[in-house]
């Protein structure tokens, strides 16, 4: 039993929903008139489970409801879930941020958070006078933070701007700076929250090369999040799925991934209403793409040609002709690849008209996609224009029904990736008699 | 199972009210000095007078209060030399009400840290209580440069042996600033009114304290007031420093021990709110 690092015992996180402040005064003194009587908070027992989709009927939530997680020495634990399942909620309990409503957690080590890189970082002071500031944040003495300073700037890639203000930096230099930081705090206990994200290519590749060290070399013990399905099989052994702040699974990292996409699946789409929800950026919408349907069923055959429907709408009359470009995402977020249209030229004299994208085929191995779509226009000689580009729309599964993969193939596994290749030729050319 | 002891670090919903963790505040002490050095960089950070600016302040508020109070007013200053009264109040109440001020949005000010990393939150105000005091102590070298120059003139010396309570006085005002700021802070994160109340409130309080009138002045004219007077924990602490060192103030050891356990209930309940406060304002704030 000497070699949990962290247990979790019956940990459950309320809030508040609405507005801060409004009748806060009134359930205050309701709950200190209760306290005084000696009777349980009369706001503990509204709570209800967190869904986002359906209205909820009392003032208060349940983020996160009776969890108990043992986590060992040296583990790295993948934590999954949908948005507002409570996952980042788990980790900020863990970190100290906030308090939990009833539970508690034991904790052994010291524990370091990647919550968000370059906290407190203060604009006017130079490179080296944020690294003290944010490694004693950290946790760290200045002591150590002297002895690792030298590898630190090293790690960052910032020596030649050290005694410049941090104001002067560009964002990318200063994540990776606060990355730096965080990355030679040497905690036991580590949690990161898709902070990879950020930072470009070498630097992302430098931060999990990094993540890899602390969990596989120095065996120390790594939570982490993120919504990247490939990250989490890569980089943990065990993985935990939370649904409506409840711990639905705990086991080995493919078997939880897996469960994680097969419930994602109920929530595919076959035909959305696009609104700027699905556009996270700017778009000029001089083109707008207004409703996007999938034309097959939500299940399509590996051999099935792929028919989806766009809705769109000129707003800038000045531009006559466009083309689509789907790009197609598997469940965990990894990019598949992309189709393009020919450019075609709108219908004259309507505002609105459908256009009908056929893939004949589309190779897909089974599994979970979803499309984003553009349109645009240009090319790399004249320049790209995009007109609209929205996000995370109609999604749906592959699966096999056709006789020869079916028999062939009893279970596509995770890590043969999305392209299952088809017509495939097979000559035999010699033949040599026994 | 192991026994609670053995563990590290124990998240529970609620932590004693009473416990101000000292020890942790101990361990992150490098952090305490990173604060206020940052502080103390940061603030004359582009600009050309630099620390010079430390002592503009203080110097022209004097010339005015010259001007306003004695001048026009005619308020007397019990004989000490308009520039020493003046400024030893100013200083001292400076200290007071930056102490104040500043650590009364210590959780408005913080959120952005506070929501993302854990430390002792109480490393917030103590640094700014601490950055006031090299402050105070920068601007009481005014005040004592003054000082000298007036001697040199042939004022008699006037420090005596009150003069001793000094660190007892410098201690007293920067604890009932942090009692007073820390509890404000605490109730702000849910009630943000205070925050208007607060920009006022230490504007009349220093009225109905005597930084720009003696106290005798208030007893002889005033004497239905004097209640007020006498209820403000920074009246004593004020006259004693302007007894000790000016040879003019009006306190006895009654006053000041009024203002010391003044000073130590309102830092134990602002300890007791601050520590309630701290596990889950990011919930409310």
């Amino acid at each position: 039993m000497s070699n949990i690092a962290i247990k979790f015992e019956n940990i459950s996180k309320q809030y508040r929903l609405g507005k801060i402040g409004t009748g806060t005064i009134s359930h205050d003194l309701n709950r200190w008139w209760a306290k005084f009587r000696g009777k349980e908070d009369p706001y503990l027992k509204i709570g209800e489970v967190n869904r986002r989709d359906t209205k909820a009927e009392g003032d208060y939530v349940w983020a996160l409801r009776d969890i108990n997680l043992e986590v060992e020495q040296g583990e790295v634990l993948g934590i999954i879930g949908k948005n507002g399942a409570g996952k980042s909620t788990l980790l900020k309990l863990l970190s100290r941020v906030t308090a939990p409503t009833t539970g508690q957690i034991l904790v052994n080590g010291r524990i370091a958070s990647l919550l968000e890189v370059g906290t407190g970082f203060h604009p006017e002071m130079t490179g080296r006078e944020n690294i003290f500031m944010n490694g004693a944040i950290m946790g760290m003495t200045k002591a150590e933070i002297r002895r690792k300073f030298d590898e630190i700037v090293d790690f960052a890639g910032v020596e030649k701007y050290i005694d410049t203000p941090v104001k002067r930096y560009s964002s990318g230099m200063t994540v990776r700076l606060g990355f730096a930081v965080a990355a030679h705090l040497e905690p036991e206990i580590l949690v990161v929250d898709e902070v990879l994200a950020v930072g470009d290519a070498e630097f992302q590749k430098k931060a999990i090369g990094k993540m890899q060290d602390v969990s596989k070399e120095q065996g120390r013990t790594v939570l982490f999040v993120s919504h990247n399905m490939a990250a989490v099989r890569n980089l943990c052994k065990k993985g935990i799925v939370l649904s409506d702040g409840m711990k639905i699974l705990e086991d080995e990292v493919n078997i939880a991934v897996d469960y994680y996409l097969a419930e994602t699946k109920s929530d595919l789409v076959k035909r959305a209403v696009i609104n700027d929800k699905y556009r996270p950026s700017y778009c000029s919408k001089d083109v707008e793409i207004l409703e996007i349907e999938l034309l097959n069923e939500l299940q399509i055959a590996t051999n099935e040609p792929l028919k989806i429907r766009l809705k769109l709408k000129v707003n800038n009359f000045s531009k006559k002709e466009a083309r689509i470009t789907g790009m197609l995402n598997a469940q965990s977020g990894s990019r598949v690849g992309l189709f393009f249209s020919k450019h075609f030229q709108f219908p004259e004299n309507s505002k609105s008209f459908d256009v009908v994208v056929t893939l004949n085929s589309h190779n897909l191995a089974k599994g979970l996609y979803y499309f984003d779509f553009n349109i645009g226009s240009g090319d790399p000689s004249t320049g790209l224009t995009d007109f609209d580009l929205v996000y995370n729309t109609i999604s749906f599964e592959v699966i096999y029904d056709d006789y020869n993969n079916l028999n062939q193939i009893a279970k596509w596994a995770s890590n043969w990736g999305y392209n299952n290749f088809k017509n495939l030729d097979l000559k035999i050319l010699h033949n040599e008699i026994i | 199972m192991k026994p609670d002891k053995d563990w590290t670090l124990i998240i529970k919903p609620k932590g004693s009210l009473l416990n101000l963790n000292l020890r942790e505040v101990w361990r992150y002490r490098d952090l305490l000095e990173m604060y206020i050095r940052r502080d103390i960089v940061t603030f004359y950070k582009q600009t050309i007078l630099g620390p010079l600016w430390f002592f503009i302040q203080p110097v022209f508020t004097t010339i005015i209060y010259m001007f306003v109070f004695g001048g026009l007013a005619g308020i007397s200053t019990d004989g000490i030399p308009q520039p020493l009264f003046y400024l030893s109040g100013i200083c001292l109440w400076n200290y007071f009400s930056e102490s104040l001020i500043k650590t009364s949005d210590t959780f408005l000010v913080n959120q952005g840290i506070f929501g993302k990393v854990y430390f002792p939150r109480l490393i917030a105000p103590l640094s700014v209580i601490i950055t006031g005091l090299l402050k105070l102590f920068i601007q009481l070298g005014l005040f004592f440069a003054a000082y000298i120059w007036f001697v040199s003139k042939g004022m008699p010396n006037t420090i005596n042996s009150d003069a001793w309570f000094f660190p007892l006085l410098i201690l007293m005002l920067g604890l009932l600033g942090l009692g007073y700021g820390i509890i404000i802070s605490s109730l702000t994160t849910k009630y943000r009114d205070l925050k208007f109340l607060i920009a006022f409130g230490v504007n009349l309080w220093m009225y109905a304290t005597p930084v720009i009138y003696p106290l005798s002045v208030m007893e002889g004219r005033f004497q239905n007031y004097m209640w007020i007077m006498q209820a403000n924990p920074v009246t004593s602490i004020l006259e004693t420093f302007k007894a000790g060192f000016l040879g003019q103030g009006t306190f006895t050891i009654q006053t000041l021990t009024y203002s010391a356990i003044h000073t130590i209930v309102v830092l134990i309940l602002g300890i007791f709110i601050f520590n309630r406060v701290e596990r889950s304002f990011m919930d409310v704030v």
